[in-house]
Parts: structure tokens; sequence; C-alpha cells
């Protein structure tokens, strides 16, 4: 280290001026290398930690993910009414079902499906009749139709999704269109008999 | 075939495409279609450089730098800030609780409007204290005013958005500086606000300018720096260099040098963020704006305040009004206001101490303007005011008749090379008139 320190400094062959003429350039590298990459690495953690910020700022603030949740309240929904809620800017869609439409769902042998899942596994356990999904078609983000008593619903009795003739069953499964994935299902759980927590 | 083609495409038509030196194929490809590589090479490469400068020649680069501070943390704090009168006040609230890392880009950009005058001020008294307005960088100089000007308006604005007490009385009192125009006064001010006071509509177009002038205050930053590579850069001499002796290629010896600047500054700057984010700011601006209740001592941000005392200063509306407009319009005419050829105050020992002094009297300004309208202050800042002017309108254009300056360097490196700047060398006896560059 000490030799390090006592030797001329050395330059690199780039280095201007005729004073600088140094025998020892062209053999490997030179102090003004190391320089060169610490002060290259400096700037480049140092631009990071400064790009962090600005880029953060953008992520959801605060008081977004405080709104993250939303509460239902399900006494009022009676049996065949749907109701739609926002939780996170999305429309959610909360259904009660008919005891037919939940048989209709189940009738159907899963290995024909698009995107194969049982009913029983988009509801929780003994709350049959409460089918609750994000009413966003996974083709391409419109928002089905289904929920008005007046609307179409397809030819599977769930939704039906206007813009490219998506079809989704009973338990909100794509059957028939260009979706791929069958509607999909928030966290949520219940926070008792009538009350459910999405979020 | 299309080789053959491009092989004479090259030979004959050499002269559309840039004989470019870059070693690099495809930045060479670029360069020759768009010598943006040469160009900074030769701008901010090789650009010959006075040997001599101090470290006030550092301001400009900062002034840079901070622009582009503003304009990056200005971007992204309008994503999250609300224009309109309702809101504008939660929204800023809202950036500093609840946005990820909000107060600290909200703190850096309050924070950096300050660092941006300070700079800028020292840039300007670099400018004077050395004569760097004088032939033939005047246009340099006036485009410089025009930059602090627009600066001026631009942290007006700003400071508006917030929507707090400060914010909006700042607002009614500077808007109603127009009414003092005779006859069209008071129609300008219902123009300025798009209604009967300073309400939402006014707070919407503060906002949209304040968001363009950095933009144009980037677009003149360009030209100025044009004008400096025409002229070159003036030194602490102010004699213009002669020979290769007086300069040094820009990098990487001012490149470094401003480099080291930088960090300096930006010690300086985080500490103001971190340790005493409200230190320049003012209380009352975080009290939601009220039209029905004025602050009982009302003051602009501190950059303001010399300009402000000017305006105080007299006891008539439009008076007052004129001298401050004043003071900033009489920038432009300095280069021919200054009768002396000598540059630097260094070889004017009378104007050297004026210029001290009037330095002095501009810090007095800026303590008067901050203080209550009454006196003693009105008589200090009335005082203050006259030298402020009397230096720019008798002392610059008479005293060089009488002042006898000390004999210039014979050149940058003869005075640097004699270890002492700009002491008197055996070589003229009187001061020679300046060369033209």
């Amino acid at each position: 280290m000490a030799d390090v320190l006592a030797s001329p400094p050395k330059t690199s062959p780039a280095e201007p001026g005729p004073h600088h003429a140094d025998p020892a350039h062209g053999e490997g590298p030179v102090r003004r290398d190391f320089l060169k990459l610490a002060t290259g690495a400096f700037t480049a953690v140092g631009v990071g930690v400064m790009a962090w910020p600005f880029i953060h700022s953008m992520n959801p603030s605060q008081d977004v993910l405080a709104l993250a949740s939303t509460d239902v309240e399900l006494g009022p929904i009676a049996v065949g009414q749907a109701v739609t809620v926002m939780w996170r800017g999305k429309p959610v869609f909360v259904r009660r079902r008919t005891p037919q439409e939940i048989q209709e769902a189940r009738a159907v042998p899963v290995g024909e499906l698009p995107d194969p899942a049982t009913d029983q596994s988009r509801v929780k356990p003994g709350k049959d009749e409460w089918l609750i999904v994000i009413g966003i078609c996974t083709h391409l983000g419109c928002v089905p139709l289904g929920q008005k008593p007046t609307d179409a619903r397809g030819d599977y009795g769930g939704w039906f999704c206007p813009c490219h003739g998506s079809h989704y069953d009973t338990s909100g499964r794509v059957r028939r269109g260009p979706a791929p994935l069958n509607l999909a299902l928030p966290d949520y759980s219940f926070t008792s008999d009538t009350r459910v927590r999405v979020g | 075939m299309a080789d053959s083609h491009h092989e004479t495409n090259e030979h004959n038509d050499v002269r559309r495409l840039h004989d470019s030196k870059v070693a690099n194929p495809l930045l060479r490809w670029i360069d020759q279609r768009m010598p943006v590589i040469s160009m900074i090479q030769l701008e901010y490469g090789s650009f010959p450089t006075p040997r001599n400068f101090n470290y006030f020649w550092n301001f400009g680069a900062l002034a840079m730098v901070t622009l582009a501070i503003m304009i990056a943390t200005g971007v992204v704090l309008s994503m999250q800030y609300a224009a309109h009168t309702m809101l504008a006040f939660d929204s800023v609230e809202r950036i500093m609780r609840d946005v990820n890392y909000g107060w600290l880009l909200r703190y850096a950009h309050a924070n950096g409007a300050s660092m941006f005058f300070i700079v800028t001020y020292i840039h300007m008294w670099r400018s004077l204290h050395y004569g760097s307005y004088k032939s033939p960088r005047e246009l340099l100089w006036m485009l410089g005013v025009v930059l602090f000007i627009l600066m001026m308006a631009t942290a007006f604005m700003g400071y508006v958005l917030p929507w707090g007490q400060m914010s909006f009385w700042g607002a009614t009192v500077i808007t109603n500086l127009f009414s003092a125009l005779p006859v069209v006064g008071q129609s300008i001010v219902t123009w300025l606000w798009g209604g009967f006071s300073v309400d939402n509509p006014t707070l919407n177009r503060f906002f949209s300018l304040h968001y363009l002038l950095p933009f144009v205050i980037v677009g003149v930053t360009f030209l100025h720096v044009v004008a400096l590579h025409i002229t070159g850069s003036n030194n602490p001499l102010g004699i213009e260099p002669k020979t290769k002796q007086d300069t040094i290629p820009f990098h990487p010896y001012y490149t470094m040098k401003d480099s080291f600047g930088i960090v300096v500054f930006l010690i300086v700057y985080a500490v103001l963020v971190f340790f005493m984010p409200n230190y320049l700011g003012h209380p009352d601006n975080y009290i939601p704006a009220n039209p029905l209740v004025t602050p009982a001592h009302i003051v602009p941000e501190w950059y303001f305040l010399p300009f402000y005392a000017i305006l105080r200063a007299v006891p008539d509306k439009l008076g007052g009004v004129v001298l401050m407009g004043g003071a900033l319009v009489i920038l432009f005419f300095l280069p021919w206001l200054d009768s002396s050829p000598v540059r630097s105050m260094r070889f004017r020992p009378i104007t050297r101490w004026l210029f001290l002094l009037w330095t002095v009297n501009f810090f007095v300004l800026g303590y008067v303007g901050g203080k209550p309208a009454e006196q003693p202050y009105i008589l200090i800042a009335q005082i203050s005011t006259a030298y402020y002017f009397a230096y720019f309108l008798v002392i610059l254009p008479f005293l060089s008749k009488f002042e006898r300056p000390l004999p210039l360097p014979e050149s940058i490196a003869h005075a640097v090379l004699s270890r002492r700047g700009g002491g008197p060398l055996p070589a003229g006896a009187t001061a020679k008139p300046m060369e033209k560059a």
C-alpha cells in the first residue's frame, strides 16, 4: 500500500500534456481506471437513490391504500338479486343465486370448461348462494352485463360481455367467447352472516 | 448495386454529411447526420476557457442543475396536485402525508426555489463585479435578465398554488400592482384574475403558467448558452484570452470544478431540505386561504424582499410600481450605462468600493423589505432605493471619467503565472482600452 502511494501518479494514455509522459502506461490497470470506476459506481448508486422517490411517488399513496377494502351489507339483497360495489376503483359483482342457478352451475362437467373450476371452489363453504366476483371481463377489461334483471345474461344465465361477446355462467366462469379466464375472485371474507369485507 | 450507390453518395455529396471524428461506428453514423456529439465535444470538451476562473464561475452550472431539479420535482408534484380552490390546499397536505416521498419532493421543490434564487443572485453579482455584461456580452447579459424576470414570475405563481393565506394575499397584492396603471389598470387586473377577485380562475391559470414558464426558461437558457459560447466566458481579470496559454479545455478542468461545486451545492441544499425545510417559508401559508382575513404582517418570499422594499419606499402607488419595475428594467441598459472599458472591479479602485456598498445596500433593501412598513424602515428603504438607482444612473456613467484604473495585466497567463492574480506588473503604465473579442 505504501509503495502504491509513494509511486508517482500514473495516468492513462488518454491523458493530455507532454509533461505527463510516463513509461508505466499501457501496463494494465492504472490508478485513473480505479478512480473512474469508483466515480462511476458512486454516481450510478446516487442516481438510483435519487430516482427512487420520484418513481415511488407514482405508486399508490397511503390514502389510496387505506381505501383498499370495502364492506358490503348483504341483508337487503333478495334471492336472485345482484348488486355492484366499487372496490379499488373496479366493480365487484355480488349475486345472491337461486337454488336453480347453483344447481345449473354444479351440473356442468368441469372438464368441458375453457378455464376448469368447480362451482364450490368459487364460493365460500356454506355460503353457496353468494357469488362474489370482480366484474371485469378477462378479455379486454369491459364490464359484462347481467347485474340488472333487464340485462342480457348470455346463453348460460350469468353475464354477457357486450364488447366481444363472451358468455359467463352462474358461477362467473367463461363458457364461450374470446375471454380466456373465468371472472376473477376478489379476496373477501364474511365478517358476519350479513356482512362481507372485500379486500 | 446498393453499395456502389452508397459510395458515390459519399464521394459526391460529402458536404451533406458532417465530417465526424467519432470512433464508434454507430455513434459516428448518428453524428454524421446530426452532429450533436461533435457539438458537445466542441462546446463542452475542447471548448477553450480562460484558465483563471474562480468559484464564482460555478454558479451558471449550478443554476442549470437547479432548473433540472425544479422541473423533475415539479413534474411529479403536478401529478398529485389539484388546481382548484376547494382542493388545492388539501391536495398539498395529501402530498405531505400520503404520497410516497411526497414530503421530500415538495420540500425539495419549495427549497429548490430558494436555492435557485441564491445561485442566480450570486451568478448575477459575479457578472456585475467582473463586468461580464460589457461588450461584447451585452446580449448574453440581457438574456440573463430575461431569465431572472421569468424566474420571478414562475416563483411567484408557484407560491400561489398551495392556496394558503400567503399564497392568496401575495397573489392579491402582486396582481393589484397593475391597478396602479392609469385608465386601464383596473381592467387589466380583472383580466389577470379572470373575475373580480383572486379566485379559482386565477389559480387555474397560475398553475398552467407555472408549468409552462419553466420550459420557456429552458429555451432562453439555451439561447443564453449559445450567446455565451460565441463570445466565450469572461474571467476574474476581465481581459480577453489572447493566446492558447490563456485558456484550458473545458473538459476535464471545468467539468471537474463544476462537479465539485455541484456536490457542495447539493450538501447545502440537502441541509435545507432535511433539517430546516420550513426555515425560508412563512408559517401563515399553512393556514388555508381565506378571502375575508388578511394576515397581520404580509411579506413575499425572501428573494423578492429587496424589490418589495423599493415598491414600498415611495408613498405614491404608481410611483412605487414604476420604481420596482424600473429596478429590473434598468438592468437591461446596464451595458450602456457603464462607461468604463475596464471590466473587472479588481482594476477599478473607486467603483469597486461603491459596488461593494451597492451590494450591502441590496441586503439592506432585503432587510427592510421584510420589516413592517413603518419608520425608521421607510426612511432606510428610501435612502437605499436612491442608492440602488444612483449606482446605475450616476456612478457607472460618470465615475469612469475621473477614476484612474489600475494597470491591466498583459495576459491571463502572465497574471496567473506571476502568482498574484491582477497585481501590478511591469508592463504598461496605465490601463489600455479593452480589445474587442
